[in-house]
């Protein structure tokens, strides 16, 4: 049994030294690497990167719902303030009382509104099943509060949807049914992994507008993921870019993007579409290459190869640590001072 | 809903006309016939077989003889048999009861023994169990009917003494547990290739719900493993084998043909092997037309189950 470590006095959730890592066909997998971070209670925190870098995979791993054994481990801590003020170390918590964590202290909602949920039950049985699985409230008082919580997700004539089923709603309204679940039994912490992906654009920001509503009405932790910047100028206070499996770099929002000091946060930025009226046509910047295979990870700076500022022999020799380069500011790169005073170019 | 029901009954009419039809050409078509009997008789003339040729109707062109026949049969009138001159309606209705004992009581045995074994072959893949189910289940489909019967004779009703090795009852006793030993080897052998059918849909199914998104919404909202088993994965993976279920009917039937013959059972499947031995054309045309019915019912039954069952299902 680990010792319980002094988490941060602010901090709801801590994460140390995760790492996930799958056995596959192709050898094994390492899908996170060491990731470390702090939500503190009522913060949105956004974890940003593009596909395999590890996103989902973090949350998943906090919520202890990563494939099962055998070819799956995972490693590290993840301490959670239990209700009582005392941490938990939620990966070495009996599966039982990880199980009562999970939809009580912890919700998600996923990125696929349209197959979450479960065709052949009702909508008010699968909020109701949340709350009677944790507060063993009974059937008919607990039907009464799914109808509450869809009309607090703003779906129109909420006590009539609760007998409907899930084919009868459009995909911004499961995804509503889904936050009201993941609400049911207020959570401390609501991860959201890519919520308004798979939505329209209307619709996403009606999402994000209840997500935001909803997080200054219960105070409740959001660790929204996403690869999308604009929804994260929308939601974060703080913003945590993920490259392969580690964070590479971590800020408060505005700071993040006023002054991205790592060259991937920069490139990931200058390769989202703006909209520039009457101005000059700006060619959209990709970023060269493609995300490093995670069966063979670079020895060095993973983004290396992909780099610009990449320097030999410096860059590919030695994993760079996370550097704190201003208050609450970290960075993982060898060079990010020479790239910020104009060196680097 | 009244619009499929119409349709369906529709189709369903034509099927049994095309089935009335085939049917009564091979069985016509096959060689021999129901004057071979009295050919036997001494004495017999030829002038006297064309006789009775003529008093059975057999001397008519056969398109001619179907006519009779459907018409009569669409007036209720399905005609007498040969053998023994009783109404066809009738033997058909005295062999009925024997049949639908051992069909029931090999569907109940092979959806309890098939879903046990597909729910724990998926739940524990790759382990021992899951792979002793492949296996047996392959064997189970590849043993032909009337071998494993006479397997199960010989081991449970020969050497051990344990069961009987046919008929419906032990004359002298006609108590229900007298009927229910009787019933259980027949129904074992029945149910051997329905067991192995329904227990390999039911595991993939099964997979294939395991994955699916809103089992992960189950385990996020923290409902304990056994209500996500029960209430949303197996209720999920059930659903198709609904429409599986409605296509066992025929291999129900004639598989009760076999198994019935092997256990000397007095039912509709013997009943038709010894109509086809005697050329008893209205009796086997009889049998054929019902067992027609009823498949086609069983799965119009299976339609509207399936209907019912899953809430995205919309007849029209």
């Amino acid at each position: 049994m680990t010792q319980p470590r002094q988490m941060d006095p602010g901090a709801l959730l801590q994460v140390d030294d995760l790492s996930v890592r799958f056995r596959s066909d192709a050898g094994v997998v390492s899908a996170l690497n060491g990731v470390s971070f702090a939500v503190r209670s009522g913060e949105t925190v956004a974890l940003v990167g593009e596909s395999g870098s590890g996103k989902s995979v973090t949350s998943l791993a906090i919520m202890r719902l990563t494939p099962s054994p055998p070819g799956c481990q995972v490693g590290g801590h993840v301490w959670l303030r239990g209700t009582d003020g005392v941490p938990l170390d939620l990966l070495a918590l009996p599966s039982e009382a990880m199980r009562k964590v999970r939809g009580d202290r912890i919700a998600m909602i996923f990125q696929e509104p349209m197959t979450s949920l479960n065709p052949v039950l009702t909508i008010g049985e699968q909020i109701a099943e949340a709350i009677a699985v944790h507060r063993g409230t009974a059937r008919a008082s607990a039907w009464d509060a799914a109808g509450d919580l869809l009309e607090l997700v703003g779906i129109p004539e909420p006590r009539a949807r609760l007998a409907t089923y899930p084919h009868h709603l459009s995909g911004g309204m499961r995804q509503r049914v889904m936050i009201a679940i993941a609400l049911s039994c207020d959570p401390a912490l609501l991860i959201a992994d890519e919520p308004t992906t798979a939505l329209d654009v209307t619709v996403q920001a009606q999402i994000l507008d209840l997500l935001r509503r909803l997080q200054k009405r219960t105070g409740m932790a959001v660790i929204f993921i996403t690869h999308n910047l604009g929804v994260v100028a929308e939601i974060a206070d703080r913003v945590m870019v993920m490259y392969a499996g580690r964070i590479v770099e971590q800020a408060a929002m505005r700071t993040l993007f006023q002054a991205p000091r790592m060259p991937y946060t920069v490139k990931l930025m200058h390769s989202v579409p703006r909209l520039q009226i009457g101005g000059e046509r700006v060619v959209l910047e990709a970023i060269p290459g493609s995300v490093p295979d995670p069966t063979n990870l670079p020895p060095g700076c993973a983004f290396a190869p992909r780099c610009s500022h990449a320097a030999e022999g410096r860059c590919d020799a030695v994993s760079p640590a996370l550097e704190e380069v201003g208050a609450g500011h970290f960075v993982r790169c060898v060079r990010w001072r020479e790239i910020a005073d104009g060196v680097g170019r | 809903m009244t619009r499929f029901l119409l349709r369906r009954l529709a189709q369903s009419l034509v099927l049994l006309w095309l089935v009335s039809v085939i049917g009564f050409a091979v069985l016509h078509l096959a060689p021999g016939g129901p004057l071979a009997e009295f050919t036997l008789i001494p004495g017999m003339t030829t002038a006297q077989l064309k006789l009775i040729a003529h008093q059975m109707g057999l001397d008519r062109p056969l398109p001619v003889q179907y006519w009779e026949w459907f018409r009569r049969m669409l007036a209720g009138n399905w005609g007498r048999s040969y053998r023994d001159s009783q109404p066809v309606l009738y033997v058909i209705a005295a062999h009925l009861w024997p049949t639908l004992e051992l069909m029931v009581s090999s569907t109940v045995i092979a959806i309890l023994l098939g879903t046990w074994v597909g729910v724990l072959g998926a739940i524990r893949r790759y382990s021992v169990f899951d792979y002793l189910a492949t296996v047996g289940a392959m064997i189970a489909l590849s043993i032909p009917t009337f071998w494993f019967g006479l397997v199960v004779i010989y081991i449970f009703s020969v050497k051990l003494a344990w069961l009987p090795a046919g008929n419906l009852y032990t004359i002298g006793n006609g108590s229900f547990l007298d009927y229910a030993v009787h019933l259980i080897s027949p129904s074992i052998v029945l149910a051997l290739v329905t067991i192995a059918i329904w227990s390999r849909y039911l595991r993939a199914s099964m997979l294939e719900v395991v994955n699916q998104d809103y089992i992960r919404t189950a385990r996020a909202k923290g409902v304990p493993e056994q209500t996500i088993l029960f209430r949303h994965t197996i209720r999920n993976a059930l659903l198709p084998m609904i429409t599986i279920a409605g296509l066992q009917l025929p291999t129900l039937l004639s598989g009760a043909l076999v198994t019935e013959t092997v256990f000397t059972w007095p039912g509709m499947g013997r009943l038709f092997l010894d109509s086809i031995g005697y050329r008893d054309y209205p009796v086997v045309m009889g049998i054929l037309m019902f067992s027609a019915v009823l498949v086609l019912l069983g799965n119009l039954a299976a339609d509207l189950l399936y209907a019912a069952a899953d809430p995205r299902i919309r007849l029209d």
